[in-house]
């Protein structure tokens, strides 16, 4: 078993979602130690990218902090290289597919998994493109997480499905990250019961627009886990010092673990 | 080639979300494409409604000014709206019609594509948001009006550049949240197929009416054919035709801004590396980190970081000499033209007439060059002041 779906065993982990590198490396070293303590059970990092057509605001502006402080891939890999045997909760990067291609497919295959990160995400990066960089991941043993939508055909759910591991990123509704105005989600029970028939024994991840506690005692009971990013964001950045910013974050990571248990 | 892929260059990079619109769109498209009521449709809307065919136009001032080869120019200037994008646009709106979308999303840069955007739009009597830079905003303030005045909604874009990269971002952003009843018409041959390979089919009609004015005028193809490139769509549509045509040289033409050394430029193909922007994989603008580098252009409709796929393709298979123009020489060439022909061009088809002094008097008197005029100056008149500002600088 691998690591990530390690942590669906006996539990409904909680994913955090934090952009790498925003506003420094050394924050978001801060801010795993911190999230790791106060019980994350997974940690997503954004790749920060000039145009993340995924993200709603709250991670755009994220991701443009970032690169205003100089990160880039390779640093942000360095980084968690050199932090990895702190880091007990598995790591997942989560980044376009522009930085992928950029960097070497092979060689980021090579160098996450030497920096002990666990998986991947690539939002834009879909089942269909014959992308080398699935064989790359495989050989590494790193987990590329794949996505469905609630508009995803059972043709597709199949193919998709086929191809992830790790867990199931199922996107909680049509939209960017971050984007709630649909408050409680339409379909929800059936919609993950459909994806669960394609999925088997692969553990269902729900994101997108989970902004609170409250929010995740009304759904959490269809999902395996939780992926929540652009609400910890705001409050991470709702703090005015450092200490202040991570005490934010520690808070909010505590009442997410509460509504799910 | 496999499918939506030209070689190396195309595919769908894009969010799930989007994967199911794309498979109906290209279905539909597929579908529509050959349907003699579909075709009918297009061709009396582009006729009686846009005034197509557009006139293939000896430039007889022109050429004797040069002193070489024959100059025709494609006058898409001459149709409705004042460009070529009106002849996608009018393709895209069917389709919408037909997929029984309720309203219409589109970015714009210089506004050219939003104006035409918003025409259809409002003739089809479907609900239009364009999205647009806030900076583009200010500085096309003619063609916001023009977009308003026809029932569309601007929308502002103020995350990243400004620009139309931006605008673009955000019009997929907006598809993704409502991709049920919204058709995204895409501008240019770029973004996710099917649009690059679409987009250029409902523009080939420049390339083919060229194709049968130029043989009743002079009795063969030209030997040159020149278009400017921005994200590509007006090169794509006069070039395609003409791909098969060996003894043909197709050039296209991006803009070098204040120089491909200064980094303030558009040229895409003959500086930028393979990356995947907007949905497809092409030659791209961007840093050592993959970041996107803003492009930079007196023309708006050229200030683009990407290009379409099939334009890297053919850049890679050599079938098209890309070549670029720095704003002051589209400008000269912009001067010329309402000079000597009383044609006052776009800033965007200035780069590719720019190009003429070098290679017109290069060429006998028998040879013969067609510039695809894609579309008229009046928008940028409000251009002059800095193009006497830089005038005023050398």
């Amino acid at each position: 078993m691998n690591k990530i779906s390690a942590q669906f065993k006996g539990k409904k982990p909680l994913v955090t979602y934090i952009s790498g590198g925003d506003p420094s490396l050394e924050m978001t070293e801060k801010l795993i130690y911190r999230l790791q303590a106060e019980g994350a059970d997974i940690i997503e990092l954004g790749i920060p990218f000039s145009d993340p057509l995924a993200d709603g605001p709250v991670i755009q502006e994220a991701s443009q902090r970032a690169l205003r402080g100089g990160t880039t891939l390779k640093k942000l890999i360095a980084k968690i290289d050199q932090i990895q045997n702190q880091v007990e909760v598995p790591l997942i990067l989560m980044g376009y597919y522009n930085s992928v291609l950029n960097y070497g497919e092979e060689e980021f295959a090579y160098d996450i998994a030497e920096a002990g990160i666990s998986g991947v995400i690539i939002p834009d990066l879909p089942a269909d493109e014959k992308a080398e960089l699935s064989r790359y991941l495989a050989r590494s043993g790193v987990s590329q997480i794949m996505l469905v939508t609630p508009n995803t055909s059972e043709q597709r759910l199949k193919k998709i499905t086929a191809k992830s591991s790790g867990f199931l990123y199922c996107v909680a509704h049509l939209g960017t990250t971050g984007d709630d105005q649909q408050g409680v989600y339409p379909e929800l029970e059936n919609y993950l019961e459909r994806v669960r028939n394609s999925a088997g024994e692969l553990p269902l991840g729900l994101g997108f627009g989970i902004d609170g506690p409250e929010k995740v005692k009304k759904i959490i009971d269809y999902p395996d886990g939780i992926i929540i990013g652009s609400a910890l964001i705001k409050q991470i950045q709702a703090g005015d010092k450092e200490k202040e910013m991570l005490d934010n974050a520690g808070e909010f990571v505590r009442s997410i673990k509460k509504a799910i248990n | 080639m496999s499918r939506g892929y030209f070689k190396e260059f195309g595919g769908r990079f894009v969010p799930e979300t989007l994967m199911p619109a794309l498979d109906e769109l290209e279905e539909v498209y597929l579908e529509m494409k050959d349907d003699p009521d579909f075709v009918n449709e297009l061709k009396s809307l582009l006729a009686d409604y846009s005034g197509r065919p557009t006139s293939l136009y000896y430039a007889e001032q022109l050429t004797s000014y040069y002193g070489g080869a024959k100059i025709y120019l494609k006058r898409e200037d001459l149709n409705h709206t004042g460009a070529h994008k009106i002849n996608n646009t009018l393709g895209q709106i069917l389709l919408a019609r037909k997929m029984g979308k309720k309203r219409i999303i589109a970015e714009t840069g210089a506004g050219q594509h939003g104006v035409a955007t918003a025409t259809v739009a409002a003739r089809f009597n479907l609900e239009c948001e364009i999205y647009m830079g806030a900076e583009d905003i200010e500085r096309q303030a003619l063609n916001v009006y023009k977009m308003e005045m026809l029932g569309a909604e601007v929308i502002p874009v103020t995350s990243g550049t400004q620009t139309l990269k931006d605008a673009t971002n955000e019009a997929i952003r907006d598809w993704v949240t409502n991709v049920e009843d919204t058709h995204y018409i895409i501008g240019s041959v770029v973004g996710p197929h099917p649009y690059p390979e679409m987009v250029r089919d409902f523009q080939r009609i420049i390339g083919d009416e060229c194709r049968e004015q130029i043989k009743e005028k002079e009795g063969r193809l030209p030997d040159y054919i020149l278009a400017c490139v921005g994200g590509g769509s007006n090169a794509m549509g006069i070039f395609y035709p003409f791909v098969d045509d060996q003894e043909v040289n197709l050039i296209g033409i991006e803009a070098s801004g204040k120089g491909i050394d200064s980094g303030q430029h558009a040229a895409t193909l003959s500086a930028g590396r393979v990356g995947v922007l907007h949905g497809s994989k092409s030659y791209l603008l961007q840093d050592d980190d993959g970041q996107v580098i803003p492009a930079y252009s007196i023309s708006a409709g050229l200030d683009y970081p990407g290009v379409g796929p099939e334009h890297s393709y053919l850049k890679s298979i050599n079938r098209v000499d890309y070549q670029a123009a720095t704003d002051m020489e589209a400008v000269a060439a912009f001067k010329l033209l309402s000079e000597k022909e009383g044609i006052i061009p776009a800033l965007e088809s200035s780069h590719a007439l720019s190009y003429l002094e070098k290679l017109a008097p290069e060429l006998a008197e028998d040879q013969i060059i067609v510039v695809n005029l894609s579309g008229r100056g009046d928008k940028d008149i409000n251009n002059f002041k800095k193009i006497r500002e830089a005038e005023n600088n050398e």
